[in-house]
């Protein structure tokens, strides 16, 4: 589809660069995202992680949903990647942080990227921007030919 | 890969309705397989209606949406109607935090309810005994 030669722009978004010095009760998990079935371990280990965080049944879906997006972008846009689980603990709650990487050829235009119905590929269009709206931070690290890097975290509502 | 049954989601037919469902662990290959036999049976098969279960869907992202939206216009060219029936609560709920809404397709909140829909009744009494039909 359109893929606009906006390359001169380079978009870098960097919110808070650290997280909230969280300490990790369990132990950190890294995933390959390189093949179709790597989406489906995805999503087994993502559901995995959030019920030993003890997530609500909503909060589960939210979060392995968003993991599917996101693991789904890096597969289809970014060549691949992987995916890292990190336990979070704040003031006694519980989170999850997804870190998504990939090496491909990042994102031009991250507005448009976040836009609901923008794609250049299968999907909807709703991946990136619905992602956001599943998890409660959410940044994006991205130059283009230098891949693209979301990190997103979703806290245990009470 | 020309065999009929793919990928194990069977598609049944009753009358002229076919019956099938989406498993969870269905990956992006299987689905296109599916959405291609699905068409192909309403076609051989004559189906007027589809009800396909999706209470086991463990989650619906934009490419499962986009599956079941994209079904759904080729089984109504075809001249079917689609009902998507049985989406676990949590799944609604993201679904619509994603922005999807699964424009077209139509729902039911449950096989019984779908299958209803497109014209099937559940009889008051137990059906009766084979080959004792009356016209009465």
């Amino acid at each position: 589809m359109t893929r606009t030669g906006e390359l001169a722009s380079t978009t870098t978004v960097r919110e808070a660069d650290q997280h909230h010095g969280a300490d990790s009760p369990a132990a950190p998990s890294r995933h390959p995202v390189r093949t179709e079935e790597d989406l489906l371990s995805v999503r087994h280990a993502v559901r995995a992680a959030t019920l030993s965080a003890g997530f609500s049944i909503i909060d589960q879906t939210r979060v392995v949903t968003a993991a599917s997006e996101l693991a789904r972008n890096a597969y289809i846009h970014g060549g691949g990647g992987t995916l890292a689980i990190d336990h979070l603990t704040r003031h006694g709650t519980a989170g999850l942080r997804l870190t998504i990487r990939d090496d491909g050829p990042g994102i031009s235009d991250l507005d448009r990227a976040f836009t609901d119905g923008f794609t250049t590929g299968a999907g909807l269009g709703h991946g990136l921007g619905g992602a956001r709206r599943l998890m409660d931070e959410f940044e994006v690290h991205s130059e283009p030919g230098a891949g693209t890097t979301v990190i997103a975290v979703r806290w245990a509502s009470r | 890969m020309n065999g009929r049954p793919s990928n194990g989601v069977p598609i049944l037919r009753l009358g002229d309705v076919l019956v099938t469902g989406l498993l969870n662990e269905l990956d992006d290959k299987s689905a296109v397989a599916f959405t291609d036999e699905l068409t192909t049976r309403i076609s051989t098969d004559g189906a007027r209606g589809v009800l396909v279960d999706i209470s086991r869907l463990e989650i619906i992202d934009s490419f499962v949406a986009r599956t079941l939206m994209e079904l759904t216009t080729m089984a109504r060219l075809l001249g079917a109607r689609v009902i998507v029936a049985g989406m676990r609560p949590p799944v609604a709920i993201t679904l619509v935090e994603l922005g999807l809404q699964l424009d077209g397709v139509e729902t039911a909140l449950n096989a019984e309810l779908g299958m209803a829909a497109l014209g099937w009744y559940q009889s008051a009494q137990p059906p009766q005994g084979g080959g004792r039909d009356t016209d009465r």
